[in-house]
C-alpha cells in the first residue's frame, strides 16, 4: 500500500494557500494550511507532515526563521521555500539552513509536480533506508548463536557488554565453535553496525597477499597490480575489521599490524600517501596466543594491543546441554532453506548426537544435520541418516565404570552369557567376572 | 448525495456543435443527464493586469457561489487564459468532491503553440479537460493509469496522450455500473 504523503502549506496569502491546497488535494495528498509561521509551528508540534511548503516573506516570523525552528523540531523534515522575489542570497541561505529546495512564484505546473515528486521520493528512500537498516540489524543479530548453557550465557553477556565500546577483542575457541558469529554479533550490536564489517582470513593468504589485502595497493605496485585497489582496513572505515586466524600471521606482518593499530593509518603497497581509517579490530584464533608470546612466535606488544577483551567460545563437548537446542535450530534452518516440510528427529538419533564428542564442534553438527535432511526420508531424522558409525562415536563424559559395564554386557551377549567364554575373551577370571556382573547388576536379555 | 444531473455553463461564445459533442461525451462517461446553458460574468473583474491572465481560483469561487446548485455538478466553460497564484497557467480546476469546476479552451488551441488550427484536436482536448474536472468534482483524484482521463496533464501533449475515458479503477470509485 502506498503511503499518503502529507503537505503543510504556509503562506500569508489566502489565494496562494487555497490554490495550492486545491492543486495538491487533486493529486491525492493530505494537505493542511497555515496562514503564518506561528500557526504552522503549533500544527507541527502536534502533527507530523512529510513536506512543508512555506513562503519566505510573511509578516511576523519569516520563512527562513520558521525553517530553522522546524529543523529543530524534526531534523529530517522536508521544507520547500517559496518566494515571489527571488534573490540568490535568500536561496543560498535557505539551502544552507536545510531547505530541500527553493522555488520562485509563480511556477510552472510541471515544476511543482516534479518538486513534490522528488520530495516524496526522498521521503520514501529515507523510510526504506530505515527499514533496511533495521532488517540488516535483525539479520546480523545473535540469532545464529544458540545456547542456553551457562557458558554460552556468559558469552552473550560478554558480547553485550563489549559491543558498545571500541575495544579490540580477541575471540578464542576451537575450530567450528562460531567465533566469526560472535564477531558479527559484536559488530551488529555496536554503534558501527551501519558500516561494513570486513573479514580477512589471515591463514588463507601468503604474507605478500595478506599485505596487499589489508593495505591495498597502487597500480603497478607489483606484477598484476593493474588497478589501484582499496585494502580491507580502508574498506572497514567507520566499521569493524575481523582478522580470523590471527596467530598465523608472519612476524613482519605482526609489526605492520601493530603500527596500523597504533596510528590508524597506513600506506598502500606501492604507494606513498598516508591513508587514515577509523576501524575497530576483532581477532579470532584457535591457538593459545599467550603461550605463543612466551615462545616468542607472537609479538607481546601486539598481543596486548589486541587482547583488550578476550571472549572464549566453549567447545560443544563442554556444553552438551546445548546440543538438542542446536539440533532443533539447524533442522528448522535447513528445512526452511531447502523448502522442505518441518522435520523431527527420533530419540535414538538424538541420543547418539548427544553422546558424540564433536571434534569439529558446531560446524560438524550443522553439517551432520544438513546431510541428514538431504538423505533422510523427509519426515524424521533417524540414526541411519547420521554419519556416525559406532566406531567413530566417542562417548562424552562417561566414566571408566560406565564403559566397563557396557563392554562386559556386550561381550556377555556376544557369547550368549557363557561365563567361561566371556571371561576368556575379557581376559578375566570367572570370579572377577561374576563380581562385575553383580556389581553392575547385569542380566541376560529376555 | 447522488447528483441528478450535470450542467455545463458557457461563459462567452462557444460553437453549438462543439458544445453538443461535449454534452454527448460527458453524458456517456458519467451516465447522467447533461444540460447546457449560458452564463454571464464580467470577466474583467477576474483579470490580473500584471500576469495578463484570469484568476482561475476566483472564477471557480464565483461559479460556485453564483451559478451552482446542489445536487448537480456544474462546470464553467471559458475561453480565457487561466492562472492560479502559484502556477503560471492552468487548463482548468475543480473543487475535489465539490459541486463545481472550470475548464478553458484558451491553452488547448494548436495555434497557441505555432501549429496549424485543428478543430478536431481542440474538441478532443476540451472534452477530456471537462471530463477530467468533472471527475474531480465527483471526488476522483489524479490517476496513474497512462490513458485514464484523470491522469494529471501539464502540457497539451499530455492531454493528447490520454483517452477521454475513466479507467476501470476510477469507474469503480465512482460506483458506475460497468455493464451498462
Amino acid at each position: 500500500m502506498v503511503k499518503k504523503v502529507s503537505i503543510l502549506i504556509v503562506d500569508d496569502e489566502e489565494s496562494v494557500r487555497d490554490s495550492l491546497f486545491n492543486w495538491f488535494i487533486e493529486d491525492g495528498y493530505r494537505v493542511e494550511c497555515a496562514e503564518n509561521a506561528k500557526k504552522a509551528l503549533s500544527i507541527l508540534q502536534s502533527d507530523n507532515f512529510d513536506i512543508v511548503l512555506a513562503d519566505i516573506k510573511m509578516p511576523g516570523m519569516d520563512g527562513l526563521e520558521m525553517l530553522k525552528r522546524i529543523k529543530t523540531l524534526r531534523k529530517d523534515s522536508i521544507v520547500i521555500v517559496m518566494t515571489a522575489f527571488a534573490t540568490v542570497d535568500t536561496a543560498v541561505q535557505a539551502l544552507k539552513d536545510g531547505a530541500f529546495d527553493y522555488v520562485t512564484k509563480p511556477f510552472d505546473p510541471d515544476d511543482l509536480s516534479h518538486l513534490i515528486r522528488n520530495a516524496s521520493r526522498q521521503i520514501a528512500l529515507v523510510e526504506e533506508n530505515e527499514i533496511l537498516k533495521d532488517r540488516v540489524v535483525s539479520l546480523e543479530n545473535v540469532e545464529d548463536i544458540v545456547g542456553h548453557s551457562v557458558s554460552m550465557q556468559m558469552v552473550f553477556h560478554e558480547i553485550e557488554s563489549v559491543a558498545n565500546s571500541n575495544a579490540s577483542v580477541i575471540i578464542t575457541g576451537e575450530s567450528g565453535t562460531g567465533k566469526e558469529l560472535v564477531a558479527r554479533a559484536i559488530h551488529a550490536n555496536s554503534p558501527r553496525r551501519f558500516f561494513p564489517m570486513v573479514s580477512v582470513h589471515c591463514g588463507a593468504l601468503t604474507e605478500s597477499l595478506l599485505e596487499s589485502e589489508l593495505f591495498g595497493h597502487e597500480k603497478g605496485a607489483f606484477t598484476g597490480a593493474v588497478y589501484n585497489r582499496k585494502g580491507r582496513f580502508e574498506m572497514a572505515d567507520s566499521g569493524t575489521i575481523f582478522l580470523d586466524e590471527i596467530a598465523t600471521i608472519s612476524p613482519k606482518m605482526q609489526v605492520e599490524l601493530l603500527r596500523v593499530l597504533e596510528t590508524k593509518s597506513f600506506v598502500r603497497v606501492g604507494g606513498n600517501k598516508e591513508i587514515s581509517s577509523d576501524f575497530r579490530v576483532i581477532c579470532a584464533t584457535n591457538r593459545d596466543l599467550k603461550s605463543m608470546v612466551e615462545k616468542g612466535t607472537f609479538r607481546e606488544d601486539l598481543f596486548y594491543r589486541l587482547n583488550v577483551v578476550n571472549i572464549h567460545v566453549p567447545p560443544l563437548r563442554e556444553r552438551t546441554e546445548d546440543i538438542q537446542l542446536l539440533v532443533d535450530y539447524f533442522i528448522s534452518k535447513y528445512c526452511v532453506s531447502m523448502n522442505k516440510p518441518p522435520m523431527t528427529i527420533d530419540a535414538s538419533a538424538s541420543k547418539r548426537l548427544e553422546e558424540y564428542a564433536y571434534p569439529g564442534n558446531i560446524r560438524e553438527l550443522e553439517n551432520m544435520i544438513e546431510r541428514a535432511i538431504v538423505v533422510g526420508n523427509g519426515k524424521k531424522i533417524g540414526v541411519k541418516d547420521l554419519p556416525l558409525w559406532k566406531e567413530t562415536v566417542t562417548p562424552a563424559f562417561e566414566s571408566l565404570d560406565d564403559l566397563g559395564k557396557k563392554h562386559i554386557f556386550q561381550i556377555l551377549n556376544k557369547y550368549n552369557w557363557n561365563i567361561s567364554a566371556t571371561a576368556k575373551a575379557l581376559k578375566l577370571d570367572r570370579v572377577t567376572l561374576y563380581n562385575k556382573i553383580k556389581k553392575y547388576g547385569l542380566k541376560p536379555p529376555k | 448525495m447522488t447528483p441528478e444531473n450535470i450542467t455545463l455553463i458557457s461563459f462567452g461564445y462557444f460553437e453549438k456543435e462543439l458544445l453538443g459533442m461535449i454534452v454527448k461525451d460527458v453524458g456517456h462517461e458519467f451516465l447522467l443527464p447533461v444540460k447546457t446553458r449560458e452564463g454571464h460574468l464580467d470577466l474583467s473583474e477576474f483579470y490580473n493586469p500584471v500576469r495578463r491572465q484570469y484568476d482561475g481560483f476566483r472564477l471557480l469561487k464565483e461559479v460556485d457561489t453564483k451559478f451552482a446548485s446542489a445536487p448537480e455538478k456544474t462546470i464553467g466553460l471559458f475561453d480565457v487564459d487561466l492562472f492560479i497564484p502559484i502556477l503560471t497557467y492552468i487548463f482548468g480546476q475543480a473543487y475535489l468532491n465539490g459541486r463545481v469546476g472550470i475548464a478553458s479552451l484558451f491553452r488547448l488551441r494548436n495555434e497557441r503553440y505555432g501549429l496549424k488550427r485543428d478543430d478536431k484536436i481542440l474538441l478532443e482536448r476540451f472534452r477530456k479537460e471537462v471530463i477530467h474536472e468533472l471527475g474531480h468534482a465527483f471526488g476522483l483524484i489524479h490517476c496513474h493509469d497512462s490513458i485514464c482521463v484523470m491522469r494529471s496533464s501539464t502540457y497539451v501533449e499530455d492531454i493528447d496522450q490520454k483517452s477521454q475515458h475513466l479507467c476501470v479503477k476510477c469507474k469503480r470509485s465512482l460506483n458506475l455500473d460497468l455493464s451498462d
